[in-house]
């Protein structure tokens, strides 16, 4: 089989380029996710039949069905899709552009950046009896500002006639362990309930996800992937080296700059409304790039797809395997990625 | 680089040193109860038995000995892990060895309902090596061994695994957090002298294998190719590399459970100062690491005294500024 199909349209005025396998892959996973969000969607204390769920979907089932399937299940599980692309594409991006196989938002300090944002928040509105004096609504924001304050400060660091992928990381561990640090100090320093309810936060979790979540993350994270996707190709010309992708015409320092931003931006919503789930952004890339190869075309969607399946089934088994205790998200993201990475680690040993 | 010819180099050495060992001294002498350098002094030769002596004797001295070792072993191994992965991004906690540990140690205190400090020290090990040899396994399937590239995923992948368990177990266990949390922030307080020299023959094997490999390691560090055509046997060398490292980083987080930072930084730092001999390196490493934990210790007391910050939380504070520094200096700087 020839490895890429190619289309034609308009006497070849408009032509696309289709990597067959990539897209046979891209195809699976996009089933594969449909799937889970569905089983997702049907399986809790209430267990509903997928059958039923679509037909839920579409206006039928009970009164009950519609009440638990749409005020309750529906917006965290698209939270957890959304969150879980949000940090793989940001993920994929930042290793394309720094060119190192370790870099992820953690690396970069932008969740830790929100964590201290987080227990300062959790510090500064809580009363002698721990009780938040204002709406908890506002947590997301708090975080979001912290991972943007993160993504600046790394970046305005590490500017000396622009931005070395090298001094941005370094930077960006430098950083990230100071708002590590000063997280510990301020759990540490406050009382155990808080310091336990950070370390939720902290975790990870789509738990208690709104509609109204929904409709503000939804817009804000397509809109990016889709910028995200669209610089694909630009970020295979980085890949390459700062030489080579100027010598091809790519204005590298904004490039990067762009990238940075549409990282941070992504990173930072998720953040917003799931906390640090971690592991998403560091291997789902990686998983990809062992399914398709490191072209960032096929690479950008694979590994949303692959992330928001992560997401969403750790949720699932958060929510379901301890009921009545709802176990965080982001405990079960690398649970159960980390083994099925070694086995892809195994099965491509020889590549 | 700093230093540029090798008379400079030992003068920089034996500057270190000096202050390596005024450093020992300070956080013999400073600290909550109110001591003097003469006390001290008088303590090791007379002992009188006065609450300061004790303080000096069962507190103090061990926690000196304690940080200049951990914070040496600790940016050896980190040194180790930077020429073995070819990353400079990795650090001891790439081989799993943090989270592994950190993993052991909070099941045996929710599982277990241990909460002695001596028995985590050996569980912590424990923990650490079984980690760290199943990053190694899995490194270096396939036919071309092990791989930077393997080593670092698999490590990355192992270390994400075990610390996402942690996570779940302090989650479902408030109680757990509150026993785990201060050892989880890496702390050398309260430490007794018997850790320490139940660890030392470990860390001394490798320390001196890491100045042992010296040389080797520079030729590693041209590449595998070029190791192997001058004659290294490469897969030796490094299963070498990584027992030391396991040895060294996996004693300290026994000691003093995970302290991150200085195994990812002072390596940096010191090629920023004596360039990328390992010879250099590793020595200014081991003594550069031990001055970093043992003023960010000594600091930690005073921040909130009474009470004590982590180390751990300690070493970032004071460590970023000047990482910050040197990162946009150039570490190639003329």
């Amino acid at each position: 089989m020839k490895q890429y199909q190619n289309f034609r349209w308009f006497q070849g005025k408009v032509s696309i380029l289709i990597d067959r396998k990539a897209s046979f892959v891209t195809l699976c996973l996009l089933i594969v996710t449909m799937a889970v969000f569905i089983i997702s969607t049907g399986l809790g204390d209430m267990k509903i039949n997928p059958v039923t769920v679509v037909s839920v979907f579409f206006g039928g089932g009970t009164e009950m069905e519609q009440l638990v399937i749409q005020s309750f299940r529906l917006p965290r599980i698209i939270v957890a899709l959304v969150v879980g692309m949000s940090l793989a594409v940001a993920g994929g991006i930042l290793q394309g552009m720094i060119r190192n196989p370790l870099a992820s938002p953690d690396v970069l300090g932008i969740t830790g950046g929100a964590s201290t944002a987080v227990v300062l928040f959790l510090a500064i509105f809580s009363n002698e009896s721990n009780a938040l004096t204002v709406s908890i609504q506002w947590m997301p924001l708090a975080a979001f500002i912290g991972s943007a304050v993160a993504g600046l400060l790394v970046y305005f660091f590490a500017w000396k006639n622009g931005v070395s992928p090298v001094r941005l990381v370094l930077i960006g561990i430098g950083l990230s362990a100071l708002f590590q640090a000063l997280t510990t100090m301020m759990m540490l320093l406050g009382p155990i309930y808080r310091a336990s309810q950070a370390n939720i936060w902290i975790t990870g979790t789509v738990h208690g996800s709104t509609w109204t979540n929904v409709f503000t993350i939804v817009p804000w994270a397509f809109s990016l992937m889709l910028v995200a996707f669209f610089m694909a190709r630009k970020v295979n010309v980085l890949g390459l080296g700062d030489d080579v992708a100027t010598s091809v015409g790519t204005s590298v320092q904004r490039l990067r700059f762009v990238l940075l931003l549409i990282s941070t931006a992504l990173i930072g919503s998720s953040v917003a409304f799931a906390g640090g789930i971690g592991f998403v952004g560091l291997m789902a890339p990686h998983m990809a790039r062992r399914l398709v190869g490191s072209v960032y075309g096929a690479l950008l969607p694979v590994s949303a797809l692959i992330g928001a399946i992560l997401v969403m089934v750790a949720d699932l088994i958060g929510r379901t395997l301890f009921s009545p205790l709802e176990i965080p998200a982001g405990v079960f993201t690398a649970g159960i990625g980390a083994p099925y990475f070694i086995y892809l680690l195994f099965k491509t040993r020889n590549a | 680089m700093l230093l540029k010819n090798n008379f400079q180099r030992i003068a920089g050495l034996i500057f270190i040193v000096l202050l390596f060992l005024y450093l020992i001294g300070a956080s013999i002498v400073y600290g909550y109860t109110d001591t003097s350098w003469k006390m001290a002094w008088e303590a090791f030769q007379n002992n009188n038995g006065s609450n300061e002596h004790l303080v000096i004797e069962t507190v103090r001295l061990p926690r000196a000995l304690i940080a200049a070792a951990v914070g040496s072993s600790l940016a050896i191994a980190g040194a180790l892990m930077q020429t073995l992965t070819k990353n400079p991004l990795a650090s001891p906690s790439i081989f799993g060895i943090n989270a592994g540990a950190g993993f052991a140690v909070v099941i045996a205190v929710s599982l277990f309902q241990i909460s002695h400090l001596q028995a985590f020290a050996w569980i912590a090990f424990l923990g650490a090596a079984v980690a760290a040899i199943s990053v190694y396994f899995i490194g270096s399937l396939g036919r071309e061994g092990l791989t930077p590239m393997k080593l670092t995923l698999a490590g990355a992948a192992i270390a994400a695994m075990f610390s996402s368990f942690t996570q779940g177990f302090l989650v479902l266990s408030e109680v757990a957090l509150e026993q785990v949390l201060f050892w989880l922030a890496g702390s050398i307080q309260g430490r007794k002298l018997e850790i320490l020299v139940s660890v030392i023959p470990y860390l001394v094997v490798g320390w001196l294998g890491a100045l042992l490999l010296a040389s080797k390691l520079n030729v590693l560090s041209m590449g595998e190719d070029v190791a192997k055509g001058l004659g290294i046997r490469t897969g030796l060398l490094k299963i070498g590399i990584g027992t030391i490292v396991i040895l060294l980083a996996g004693g300290s987080v026994a000691v003093a459970g995970p302290v991150g930072f200085i195994g990812i930084v002072i390596p940096h730092i010191t090629r920023s100062i004596v360039g990328i001999d390992h010879k250099w390196v590793i020595p200014y490493s081991a003594f550069l690491g031990a001055i970093l934990l043992l003023l960010a210790d000594i600091l930690a007391r005073y921040v909130i005294m009474p009470e004590e910050v982590p180390v751990g939380v300690m070493t970032a504070i004071i460590g970023t500024p000047f990482f910050i520094y040197i990162a946009r200096r150039g570490f190639n700087a003329k």
